[in-house]
């Protein structure tokens, strides 16, 4: 690792790589599936086409993970009722755990990677930091993505109407109020649409 | 998740489904309530659309939760279907979910979820844990004896109390309309026969019928918590009143029942009625004519009463208590 400022993920992937037998297949307890059911799949992330051979019934969160090395989505209940895995398709969020990778060919995948400009961050990142929106952090990604998307979908009128557009994510630490004042915040700033 | 095919276009038949949304099909997959071996992707086909005329709406199969909620004739003209998308489900599965997976989404009974355990619905025969075990959240009516599980979805309760239709394209390429109210199916001793559906049958279009009752059509729904819950109990009721006598009414509860439970008693009785408290409880009270607990639901009858009396008189009064935010 050539990495002199190693972030917190270089290092946990490097010591988790050290703990795998070199012998041992990673996917030995995975079901090998019948030859029909792999395919290649070019998808458009975060502006760049990533192309990859998988299996069908790999979802859009397990292509961003464990494909592509975007591990900044998250997988939390992986049956669409925390949120923690959202990610914008064609600007629309979505709960990419509930998506087929290869259903997303032909459209724009954004996840939590591709907000920030280089080291500038995308206002709700911004806001989330300022108001200290999140404790353990594991379900920040998926709000940020929800939250940016309710922004534009126009769902700020009041706090509560905030609360209810973000019910699709959860947070067991409970950083809610902090959640609802970053994006007050960041909607407050916001030039109204249309 | 078993390895499956997933094809653009096929021959339907034994371990065939179809994909719209996905959100449901790809947690049944996950949990390996079923394991189909091929699945045919309806992204492709042309089954989108909303159009709103003097006479009905149509909804294309694949148009989203979010969009037909937020389309200002649904609004305007039958605002119930509005009320009912965006009371179900959260911001991100109403973008994904589509009407027809709507119209199909399985029950959340967590013994039909689970295949740890019996379910006659998942396996004929095996047995229904449901009935003497955690119900609280099960059908007060149209049970049966082999099942006792709710139909999960908002949306064709509010379609139910406006009398529409689902436009259904078979395999051979025939079109049929069927009425909603005949598209489903009571459990009896087949709980694994939900609907009328054939192998092969895809739902192109939900029509619904333009009323002055559809315009001051409410959805009414009670739940654990305030978003993002299933239905304990909900109505949904459709009513044109003049000069304080009601002229129609459309009744359909939902979350208590194996299907959205149109309440034909209760409509009927409201027809001639003055529109005030005493003709809504009433209705409320026959909506529920026939219900049986089967143990921790039995709160469920009241509740369903409630829940129409209380959208009854928010449409012949509205409130801001139904806005949805």
């Amino acid at each position: 690792m050539t990495d002199l400022n190693p972030t917190r993920r270089t290092v946990l992937c490097a010591v988790a790589g050290m703990s795998v037998l070199p012998d041992v297949p990673q996917n030995a307890l995975a079901q090998t599936p019948p030859s029909h059911t792999a395919l290649s799949v070019t998808l458009r992330i975060n502006g760049a086409d990533i192309a990859r051979p998988i299996e069908v019934r790999t979802t859009l969160l397990e292509f961003l993970r464990e494909q592509t090395a975007l591990t900044g989505t998250k997988k939390g209940c992986d049956q669409g009722s925390c949120g923690a895995c959202t990610v914008h398709i064609d600007g629309h969020r979505v709960v990419s755990c509930l998506t087929l990778a290869a259903r997303c060919q032909g459209h724009e995948v954004t996840t939590i990677e591709g907000l920030a400009q280089g080291d500038v961050l995308h206002p709700m990142q911004a806001a989330f930091v300022a108001h200290d929106g999140m404790q353990c952090g594991y379900c920040t990604p998926g709000q940020v993505m929800s939250a940016v998307a309710l922004v534009k979908e126009g769902h700020t009128g009041t706090d509560d109407e905030i609360r209810e557009w973000m019910s699709g994510n959860l947070c067991r630490c409970g950083a809610y109020p902090n959640i609802v004042a970053a994006i007050r915040d960041v909607a407050d700033h916001t030039p109204a649409r249309g | 998740m078993h390895a499956f095919q997933l094809i653009a276009a096929g021959t339907p038949g034994a371990g065939t489904t179809f994909i719209a949304g996905g959100t449901d099909l790809l947690q049944l997959m996950k949990n390996n309530v079923i394991a189909p071996d091929q699945v045919v992707d309806l992204a492709g086909a042309h089954l989108r659309g909303i159009t709103a005329t003097s006479i009905e709406l149509r909804l294309g199969a694949l148009e989203t939760m979010a969009d037909v909620a937020a389309h200002p004739e649904v609004r305007r003209g039958w605002p119930a279907i509005s009320q009912a998308l965006l009371l179900s489900a959260s911001p991100q599965i109403r973008n994904m979910g589509t009407m027809g997976g709507n119209l199909l989404q399985r029950t959340r009974c967590v013994y039909f979820r689970d295949t740890a355990f019996a379910c006659n619905k998942r396996h004929p025969g095996s047995g229904c844990p449901a009935i003497a075990g955690e119900n609280r959240e099960h059908a007060i009516l149209g049970a049966s004896d082999s099942c006792i599980a709710t139909h999960p979805s908002d949306f064709p309760v509010a379609l139910m109390a406006m009398g529409a239709g689902v436009a259904i394209t078979a395999a051979g390429g025939g079109t049929r309309v069927v009425p909603l109210a005949d598209f489903y199916r009571l459990p009896g001793d087949t709980p694994e026969i939900e609907t009328i559906l054939q192998p092969g049958d895809v739902i192109t279009q939900i029509v619904v019928p333009a009323s002055e009752a559809a315009k001051r059509s409410v959805y009414m729904k009670v739940r654990d918590r305030s978003s993002f819950a299933y239905a304990l109990a909900s109505a949904a009721v459709a009513i044109e009143i003049r000069d304080n006598r009601i002229l129609h009414a459309g009744i359909a509860l939902g979350g208590v029942a194996p299907m959205p439970w149109r309440a034909a008693k209760a409509e009927q009785a409201l027809i001639g009625a003055t529109a005030d408290a005493a003709a809504f409880e009433h209705a409320g009270r026959l909506a529920t004519e026939g219900a049986r607990a089967a143990g921790m639901n039995a709160y469920k009858i009241a509740l369903a009463q409630r829940a129409v009396t209380r959208a009854l008189m928010e449409a012949a009064h509205p409130t801001a208590e139904t806005g949805v935010l």
